[in-house]
């Protein structure tokens, strides 16, 4: 409870809780807001904002903009949660592996780690869409191939911090299972840390996202922002407004869950500093 | 003058034996990245020679039965996997049927573009970052702190292929100051010079949105490793000198507070290199990330698997670079282990 209390007198972490909510609430109200299939023609196309039933203007196809946004917030939120708990299956686990069983098993864990760093993240990501299919539920699963390194580099850091530690020792001692130990002793403690991370991690998969389809490898039945304004890009000197909202729309999203994070992190890890 | 030559001797040595680690470990990427491409191109829904003659659904019988001949794909996995990494090695990257040339000629007269924009925008995150966040951390708490901070939280959450569609409509469509896009001026005859300057005007757009994000990063963490480096006692002894204000600063606190700078754009040099992709689109840039661009388009998987692999073998560079750039300026270890 005090953390929340904590938490709702952190200024830009409230700012940026207000603006995600609202976002959120878009999502969910899409469907009552913005009845139409946001593919269909609802006027005349090149419609600039502010004309007769549409806030936002059309777009070159006679398309809402603005109804194109509220329902793109569905699949950033989504994409970008999934890929994120992915992200952090895989992440978690591994470091976890690698911090608690040390030795050989870390060198080899930390390798693996180090080469997916190395890869260009967003070029494997590409690959791996185009490939499979760019399906959503392949494009959550290619996000959360190329973002768990950190989390890994993180959980084992708080693993090996911990590992050491007399109630962990106590409980080995005591003859716990590992996985008793993992779970239920280590990870408790280590897990505020990776709750700040996870949710930066939820900013930058969206921005994934948001680039992989402007590409064009965004689920060609799905209605997403970087697919608007990968759309309209050829139209730009016309038709700014295509471009334009779409892209506040990632950055405000984005932002907001920047400073829930940096907001959280202040909160439940006030010793630690803000430079990680 | 004894102990100097030992001193260089331990030097050499040192450089070589990192030489020697950076071999290793440039060698175990690229397989292990060639091995990835090689199950992916057999994880790729249907036939594998499909996939390398370009998935067209034109599915010419002859091709097809005379690729599987040259790539053995009727041999069992870890010989065509063999293979394929032999000729990987040999810088045999493949042939692209759709556009009826091999891959290493394609990405080869590609690679320059890439590399003059990514050069230029890693040099410019950088440089810029380091003096911006030295004049921020030196001035702390004014009102450019602020401004610094909110700058870099709003770039920090900007898709950097809409910053770059944003500049395009402020530079080039509302003032008409810099060319939109392309890599220089088709159909004028010019000098060497001004092709280099009209080259140069061309790039500032595309080099400053892919480094924007970066320069937002660096600024701010140099502005705190600055503050950091400057409450140390080996900074009190300087001023205890009577050093002049200019001189710490760059002597001492600068060549000091640059070192995490350097190991952060190292580690993020592979998120630079994708974003060179999706700025090379934006831009029409003629680059690898241009020529990604196209083969996604084509589904031409041995365009998609060359550029990967030569992407990667660029990011190593850029860690060679920054290691190498940490090494001149760490005042205090001459022998980093090679990692």
């Amino acid at each position: 409870m005090s953390t929340l209390k904590s938490f709702l007198r952190h200024p830009t972490g409230m700012i940026g809780l207000i603006v995600l909510l609202t976002v959120v609430i878009l999502a969910v109200t899409a469907p009552w807001l913005f009845p139409d299939d946001p593919w269909d023609m609802v006027g005349a196309p090149f419609q600039p904002p502010l004309s007769e039933g549409l806030w936002l203007g059309s777009d070159m196809l006679g398309r809402d903009v603005a109804a194109g946004i509220a329902h793109g917030a569905r699949i950033s939120l989504i994409i970008g949660v999934i890929s994120t708990l992915t992200s952090l299956v895989i992440g978690v686990t591994i470091g976890a592996i690698a911090g608690y069983f040390g030795g050989k098993v870390d060198e080899v864990m930390m390798r693996i780690t180090e080469l997916f760093q190395t890869i260009p993240g967003f070029i494997l990501a590409i690959l791996l869409v185009a490939t499979i299919g760019p399906k959503i539920s392949n494009i959550i699963f290619a996000i959360g191939i190329v973002s768990w390194p950190p989390l890994a580099r993180l959980t084992r850091a708080e693993f090996m911090r911990l590992r050491g530690r007399e109630f962990v020792q106590a409980a080995v001692c005591q003859g716990q299972h590992p996985l008793t130990v993992v779970l239920r002793r280590i990870l408790p403690n280590a897990i505020s840390p990776i709750i700040v991370t996870g949710s930066l991690a939820v900013a930058s998969a969206i921005l994934i996202e948001s680039a992989l389809s402007f590409m064009g490898l965004g689920d060609p039945n799905l209605m997403s922002w970087g697919f608007m304004i990968g759309a309209a890009r050829t139209v730009i000197r016309q038709a700014w407004w295509m471009s334009v909202f779409p892209g506040l729309a990632i950055l405000l999203t984005v932002l907001a869950i920047n400073l829930v994070g940096e907001g959280l992190n202040d909160t439940l890890n006030p010793r630690i500093s803000r430079k990680r | 003058m004894t102990s100097a030559s030992i001193n260089s001797g331990g030097r050499v040595f040192a450089v070589a034996l990192a030489l020697a680690g950076w071999f290793v470990k440039f060698v175990a990427v690229v397989l292990v990245i060639a091995t990835f491409n090689f199950i992916l191109v057999h994880a790729a829904p249907g036939d594998p020679a499909q996939v390398i003659a370009g998935q067209s659904g034109a599915s010419d019988e002859k091709l097809l039965a005379q690729l599987r001949a040259e790539y053995g794909l009727d041999k069992p996995y870890p010989i065509q996997l063999a293979n394929y990494l032999k000729r990987v090695v040999t810088l045999d990257l493949g042939y692209s049927y759709r556009q009826q040339r091999t891959v290493a000629s394609l990405i080869l007269e590609r690679l320059p573009a890439t590399l003059l924009l990514t050069a230029t925008a890693f040099t410019l995150a950088l440089l810029s970052g380091i003096i911006l966040g030295t004049l921020a951390g030196v001035r702390a708490g004014k009102w450019s702190d602020t401004l610094l901070t909110i700058v870099s939280l709003l770039l920090y959450a900007t898709p950097v292929f809409w910053l770059g569609l944003m500049l395009v409509l402020l530079f080039s469509v509302q003032l008409d100051w810099l060319p939109a896009f392309g890599y220089v001026t088709i159909g004028v005859p010019m000098t060497t010079l001004q092709r280099m300057g009209d080259i140069g005007m061309h790039l500032i757009l595309p080099a400053v949105s892919l480094a924007a994000v970066y320069l937002a990063i660096y600024t701010r963490l140099m502005r705190s490793s600055v503050l950091d480096v400057t409450h140390q006692d080996f900074i009190k002894t300087a001023k205890a000198k009577g050093l002049k204000q200019g001189r710490i600063i760059i002597r001492h606190i600068l060549r000091n507070a640059m070192l995490p700078i350097v190991t952060v754009a190292g580690m993020q040099a592979g998120a630079l290199v994708g974003g060179a992709v999706v700025i090379e689109t934006v831009f029409a840039w003629p680059g690898l990330g241009r020529l990604i661009y196209d083969a996604l388009l084509q589904r031409d998987y041995p365009v998609l698997l060359g550029v990967f692999l030569v992407m990667s073998v660029i990011v190593i560079a850029l860690n060679l670079l920054t290691d190498a750039i940490y090494r001149v300026i760490d005042p205090r270890v001459s022998v980093r282990a090679a990692s």
